[in-house]
């Protein structure tokens, strides 16, 4: 079941008899209107409220948009003749939706249906700076007000242009749905006026923004503008692309992650295999280009390659877990107070994969004097600069297209597929289409890493004195681009950030405790640079929140209090004691369930939004131990009751689909998903090695309540389903068992439950027995 | 080089290439034809799933030999033409639910999804929630709860 709180969110009742502000725009000279913004502007945020952490003050999402402002550079919004308008939006779809909720934020000022506003992705603009990157759920926060002063800008050449036409004043036009009218009945549509309202020469404007009392488009439910594309067939990502040449290739890898190929005992034997064109060696393994990715199969197969070990060879979990206990600092003493008490507990978090659906791939044609490069790219800019950079050449000499990724879940900051396509391409001399077989994309893809999270709570009385918590991670790999802006951005930090780590700041800018604990700490550690890494979606959160919900549910326990009762006492922040009170209603927290099941409840800030999540969960034996083919059932998530915050909503509908996907995410950190590194590689290579949530995990209940506000600026939402659901179901997993766990997810200790399939080949074969399993 | 036969989305078609070939590879690399996805090739995402003969099967998982020259491959480009409409009622119901997000893992997802209703109607039966809980095709997304809403609507109008 589905419901929205608000079907519209209801505007701002102070905003009302407010005198409207004017923001500055352009049209541009040319032969169709072409209306432009500065990509940089920004609303200047609400004013913050005074509370003790960074990130309440001056979170990532601050730093994200303002890494934007001085990229004075323009976005534009262009009318055509056939009264549609189209927008090439400098950030990546990789499935949260930011191609429709941009479509509806033209369409909402242009006054033009939203079929009829298209939106594209923009190749890598390296003047934008920092104002192309796609993470921190910052897209919308960040475009809102310039993308609609450019469709507003558009509106009034629009209108000035219909004035003349229809030899009346702009005051007595209406423009609607692509039409402007007179008074007389007499009209004209865009169409006829795209290129009598351009302008010969660039021209300054100042526009006012629609009053959210005034929207019809931004704040109902709109369903994706790809999704026709999508049901068909008709969607196509990086490897669906027809480029010239670009034959199928495929890497063979070494047997340890990262190692590096010494030498190809076999070449010829290779390249006289059915199909296979050409084969090289580059810095990550062996290439071959082949008429077919099943040709390639075969040729990777049957390469015999000598390897140099990589960096973590012959180590395994236990090894790295050793190395973070090594790398723990001690927690801060507690606060000197003789009465008082302590709880404390400690987790690990193993490592995760974010793989897509979409394997890392790339198509690139190298040629001497230049290169061109097609990939799913959340940092073009970064990806420009470095492939450059490889192939030898300036960063203008080669050019990034940015396609549509078939998910990210932060995979795509980083352009590990496009950078190797790129040197194979080079090598090989002729155009690849690059496809990372799957397992290659989970045992060397990028995840996020393994982890412990400590955390203690002083208390005396009743009342929480202190809440320290420490978090200690191999690397986070922030090289993308994020790096350079938190360097360029260190003086604007608040008071003392500017020297911390790349990582440190990341963790200070988004970790934030929503509750009274009194003397609040988070630290984060980082060490170990050796494994493939990168933010997962909401990087830090999850594992943070879960550690920090569960050890609040023992507390209210040891108080003899009951957790949702405990939370809503002690939180600091009214927008979270609302979500949490929504879940709790509409959930029926405090239901008797049977032994075995439990419910759990868990709350979560970032992202200029809040979130709450609760669960109920099945750890019956008959559920636990389900028979299912190759794949884990374990406890089952039978109901899950979302309810998230976060601000204007642009597109409920979308809203909800980031929310669902989401609380996918975070069942499976907290039970089923995870990587094992054994000897040197991680062990999983397929999607029935590697557990994410499946059919039979996934709630047969989901309700998220989308809840209204009165705030005129938007919240991400692409991350904000993941950590209030991982912490939910580990709390509703420790009540229903009895037993805090103590790492995550809660199998990976277990026997596996798959065999590992071989590192040398590193890929297996495709089977063919495919006719005697149809159905 | 052989030549192999078979009836893709209802026209014959002949491409050369050799018999051990996997259909999946056949469809996408030499015909073109890109709406069956990759994302295992050892028959465990699901995310080319086509039909064969009316059936669900995963192409990453048969031979190109294997095929005869009347067995009938549809592709989600050629479900339409299955029911002589634009969309496939289960299209339709993965529209009006605004199932995809990414959308890589859909073709395959409703491939799979008329599979089943015609696989439950063949056993005289409906659509339950083990059947749901059933489906092995993965979304990354996280796509689940809308997929199986879109499946009981798809299935009321197929």
């Amino acid at each position: 079941m589905t419901a929205y709180a608000h079907d519209r969110i209801e505007p701002d009742p102070a905003a009302r008899g407010v005198r409207r502000r004017s923001f500055l725009g352009y049209v541009l000279g040319g032969a169709t209107l072409v209306a432009a913004a500065d990509l940089g502007l920004v609303d200047p945020a609400s004013a913050a409220p005074t509370a003790p952490q960074p990130a309440e003050l001056y979170d990532l999402n601050d730093m994200l948009t303002d890494s934007c402002r001085p990229t004075a550079n323009l976005i534009t919004v262009t009318v055509h003749k056939d009264g549609t308008a189209s927008f090439a939006l400098p950030r990546m779809e990789v499935g949260q939706g930011i191609t429709t909720s941009t479509a509806m934020l033209i369409a909402e000022e242009l006054e033009l249906p939203v079929h009829k506003v298209h939106v594209t992705l923009a190749p890598a603009r390296p003047e934008l700076v920092f104002n192309q990157l796609t993470g921190g759920s910052n897209t919308t926060i960040s475009t809102y007000t310039p993308i609609r002063v450019a469709a507003a800008v558009a509106k009034a050449a629009l209108l000035d242009a219909a004035a003349i036409e229809l030899g009346d004043t702009v005051d007595n036009l209406r423009a609607r749905g692509g039409v402007i009218q007179a008074p007389d009945g007499s009209s004209v549509t865009y169409g006829e006026l795209a290129t009598k309202a351009a302008s010969a020469t660039t021209k300054r404007v100042d526009v006012q923004l629609k009053d959210s009392t005034e929207f019809r488009v931004i704040g109902l439910g709109h369903n994706r503008v790809d999704a026709l594309e999508a049901v068909t067939g008709r969607k196509h990502y990086t490897t669906d692309l027809q480029v010239e040449g670009a034959l199928p290739t495929m890497v063979c890898r070494a047997p340890t992650l990262n190692g590096t190929p010494k030498r190809l005992r076999n070449r010829k034997e290779v390249l006289a295999m059915p199909g296979v064109r050409d084969v090289a060696i580059v810095d990550t393994g062996v290439a071959v280009r082949a008429e077919t990715f099943g040709q390639c199969i075969d040729a990777v197969r049957a390469m015999r390659v000598d390897w140099n070990d990589g960096p973590v060879v012959g180590q395994s979990d236990a090894d790295i877990v050793k190395e973070l206990r090594a790398a723990e600092d001690a927690l801060p003493a507690p606060p000197d107070n003789p009465l008082a008490e302590t709880i404390e507990h400690d987790f690990v978090f193993y490592f995760r994969s974010n793989s897509a659906m979409d394997t890392n791939s790339a198509v690139a044609d190298v040629r001497k004097d230049g290169a061109t490069v097609w990939a799913g790219l959340k940092s073009p800019i970064t990806a420009q600069e470095r492939i450059a950079e490889k192939l030898g050449m300036t960063p203008d000499q080669v050019t990034v297209n940015v396609v549509q990724g078939g998910g990210s879940f932060g995979r795509r900051l980083f352009f590990d597929g496009a950078l190797e396509a790129a040197t194979v391409s080079q090598a090989m001399g002729k155009p690849v289409k690059l496809m990372w077989h799957r397992a290659d994309d989970a045992r060397v893809g990028r995840g996020h890493p393994m982890a412990t999270n400590r955390v203690r709570i002083t208390h005396a009385g009743g009342e929480v004195l202190a809440f320290q918590q420490a978090h200690t991670s191999v690397e986070t790999d922030f090289r993308h681009g994020l790096g350079e802006i938190i360097s360029a951005m260190a003086a604007d930090l608040p008071a003392g950030m500017g020297n911390l780590g790349y990582a440190e700041t990341i963790f200070a800018l988004t970790q934030e405790v929503p509750y009274d604990f009194g003397l609040v700490s988070q630290t984060l550690t980082e060490t170990d640079e050796r494994f493939n890494t990168g933010s997962m979606r909401n990087i830090y959160s999850p594992d943070v929140r879960a550690a920090g919900e569960l050890v609040v549910d023992q507390l209210a326990a040891k108080l003899k209090q009951d957790p949702y009762e405990f939370r809503r006492a002690n939180l600091r922040n009214d927008r979270v004691r609302a979500v949490l009170e929504k879940v709790a209603t509409e959930g029926h927290w405090g239901r008797t369930m049977p032994k075995g099941t439990a419910q759990g409840i868990a709350i979560h800030k970032e992202y200029k939004g809040a979130s709450a999540c609760l669960v109920e969960i099945d750890c019956r034996p008959g559920t636990v131990g389900r028979d299912i083919r190759d794949g884990v059932g374990g406890p089952r998530v039978t109901k899950v009751v979302y309810a998230i915050d976060i601000g204007l909503v642009v597109n409920p509908r979308g809203l909800e689909a980031q929310m669902q996907g989401g609380i996918n995410d975070g069942i499976a950190l907290a039970l089923t998903s995870s990587l094992h590194l054994r000897d040197g590689h991680f062990l999983e290579a397929s999607w029935d090695n590697y557990f994410y949530t499946r059919q039979w995990n996934t709630p047969p209940e989901v309700q998220v309540f989308v809840m209204p506000s009165d705030s005129g600026q938007p919240g991400g939402a692409g991350e904000a389903g993941v950590a209030a659901t991982f912490a939910a179901v580990a709390c509703a997993y420790a009540r229903a068992t009895g037993t805090v766990p103590a790492y995550f997810p809660i199998n990976h200790r277990d026997p596996l439950e798959f065999t590992p399939k071989p590192v040398v080949p590193p890929i297996p074969q495709s089977p063919t027995n495919g006719l005697k399993l149809t159905y | 080089m052989p030549k192999q036969t078979f009836i893709l989305n209802g026209k014959s078609i002949t491409v050369d290439v050799h018999d051990d070939v996997r259909v999946l590879w056949v469809l996408r690399d030499l015909l073109g034809v890109t709406g069956p996805k990759y994302g295992c090739g050892i028959n465990v995402c699901k995310a080319c799933t086509s039909h064969i003969n009316g059936r669900a099967f995963n192409p990453c998982s048969v031979r190109v030999g294997d095929l005869a020259p009347d067995d009938e491959v549809t592709t989600i480009e050629g479900l339409p033409d299955t029911v002589g409409r634009a969309l496939h009622p289960m299209q339709q119901a993965w529209l009006d639910r605004d199932v995809a997000q990414c959308g890589y893992c859909q073709p395959g997802q409703i491939m799979a999804a008329v599979a089943l209703v015609r696989k439950v109607r063949r056993e005289g039966r409906s659509i339950t929630e083990a059947d749901l809980d059933g489906i092995r095709n993965i979304c990354r997304c996280g796509t689940y709860t809308r997929i199986r809403e879109a499946i009981r609507q798809g299935e009321r109008q197929m």
